[in-house]
């Protein structure tokens, strides 16, 4: 989706502070958050990472901005949480006292139909272009590569392709590929020559060019 | 927001523990389970874990080229792996290249060798700006690189989880690996801050 969590390249955001020796836990139900998501990714296996990352995506942009990142991680697992059935928002306000916000529905068709690829395609060396597509469901091809042209320079095994896994579809697996962009091919002559963006692609968001 | 004016949400410390109780008292949380994950998260995951290949690979031709070749197995050598390490790329700095790791989607990281990422990664200021402006975000970090050294910046967009092998500071060429590895911080293994000898 063309969601708030697609940062890469947006603009009007200020300078990035770094706290000197930051605690992993700021709090401790940030480490609660943490293991309860460990136990609904891994212990009683509710749902998937891929899913786990869409409903992050679908949390309101102005909550998604305003949380910090354990509040995004809360919110994403209690809407899973509730998807699946396991609990009732009705039970979490009950229980929380009060208003208990969580992510919006996932869209109706949420898959673009992209032909699964399951030989890898592509080496290093080669050029390739990104599909241009808006998928309203999950996706990891970042908006600011879609359409722009690339050269391979890394070829990583094959691994679960997110959009079919987020969306219960049939597992497929792809190669991925570290895909290098010039900075200028990204974002115009603004930027710098001396710079470039490599992106880790699956093998179907990509064609040959 | 919507036009509306809504009931500001509880705090996300009550939000956790009703969530917590629900699943508890659905049978779902195992005795010791969540405290389990929590210390794994605190103890086991450390940046100082990355610091330790860092060194290593400085003081041993051998296992940089190991390192460069296969992370995950290299990181594996030296007791590193596990959630978010299953496939490492480690990135080599050189004086005319300076690379550094962001995940503009979400916030991955390899946990084995980093630990857990630190909220100025995981913040819309450094997702949204370092792949589009990185040398002005390094700058402002406090690290200024002269516009002859590239600067490449690795979007951590699918599964591949990348740890930068920094330049070892001039002067440490008699230090031992664990002098060495005190050196070397989370930052440095980002890409967004140079290991630097401290003088006291």
């Amino acid at each position: 989706m063309d969601g708030i969590h697609d940062l890469g390249g947006m603009s009007g955001f200020g300078s990035v502070d770094v706290e000197p020796d930051e605690p992993v836990f700021h709090e401790s139900w940030e480490g609660l958050t943490f293991a309860l998501n460990a136990l609904g990714l891994g212990a009683v296996k509710a749902y998937n990472a891929d899913e786990y990352r869409h409903s992050v995506e679908r949390m309101d942009p102005a909550h998604y901005l305003a949380a910090t990142y354990y509040e995004r991680m809360l919110t994403g697992v209690a809407t899973l949480f509730v998807e699946k059935g396991v609990v009732s928002p009705d039970v979490l306000e009950a229980r929380a006292g009060g208003r208990f916000p969580l992510s919006r529905r996932i869209a109706e068709r949420p898959v673009v139909d992209l032909r699964p690829q399951l030989e890898a395609r592509f080496a290093i060396g080669d050029r390739v272009v990104v599909c241009d597509m808006h998928p309203a469901g999950h996706t990891r091809v970042p908006r600011y590569v879609r359409g722009k042209r690339g050269v391979v320079v890394h070829v990583a095994p094959t691994f679960s392709f997110p959009d079919a896994a987020a969306h219960g579809l049939a597992r497929r697996e792809e190669h991925t590929y570290h895909v290098e962009f010039a900075a200028r091919e990204l974002w115009s002559d603004a930027a710098g020559s001396h710079e470039a963006v490599i992106v880790d692609l699956w093998d179907s968001y990509l064609e040959p060019t | 927001m919507s036009g509306r004016r809504r009931e500001l949400p509880t705090p996300p410390a009550d939000r956790a523990r009703a969530l917590a109780e629900a699943l508890s008292e659905k049978g779902l949380v195992p005795d010791g389970f969540l405290d389990a994950v929590r210390r794994t998260a605190e103890e086991l995951w450390s940046p100082h874990n990355g610091a330790r290949v860092v060194a290593r690979a400085w003081v041993d031709p051998d296992y940089r080229k190991r390192l460069l070749e296969d992370g995950t197995r290299a990181c594996a050598e030296l007791g590193y792996s596990g959630p978010q390490g299953e496939y490492i790329v480690v990135l080599e700095d050189t004086p005319d290249v300076h690379n550094v790791i962001v995940c503009t989607q979400c916030s991955c990281t390899a946990w084995p060798v980093l630990g857990l990422p630190p909220d100025w990664y995981k913040s819309p200021e450094y997702r949204a700006r370092v792949v589009k402006e990185p040398r002005r975000v390094l700058r402002e970090m406090g690290l200024d690189l002269p516009e002859s050294v590239s600067i490449r910046v690795w979007d951590t967009s699918a599964e591949t989880r990348y740890m930068v092998l920094p330049l070892r500071p001039a002067g440490t060429e008699d230090w031992s690996e664990d002098q060495l590895a005190r050196l070397v911080s989370r930052e440095a293994m980002i890409g967004v801050a140079r290991v630097a000898v401290r003088h006291t």
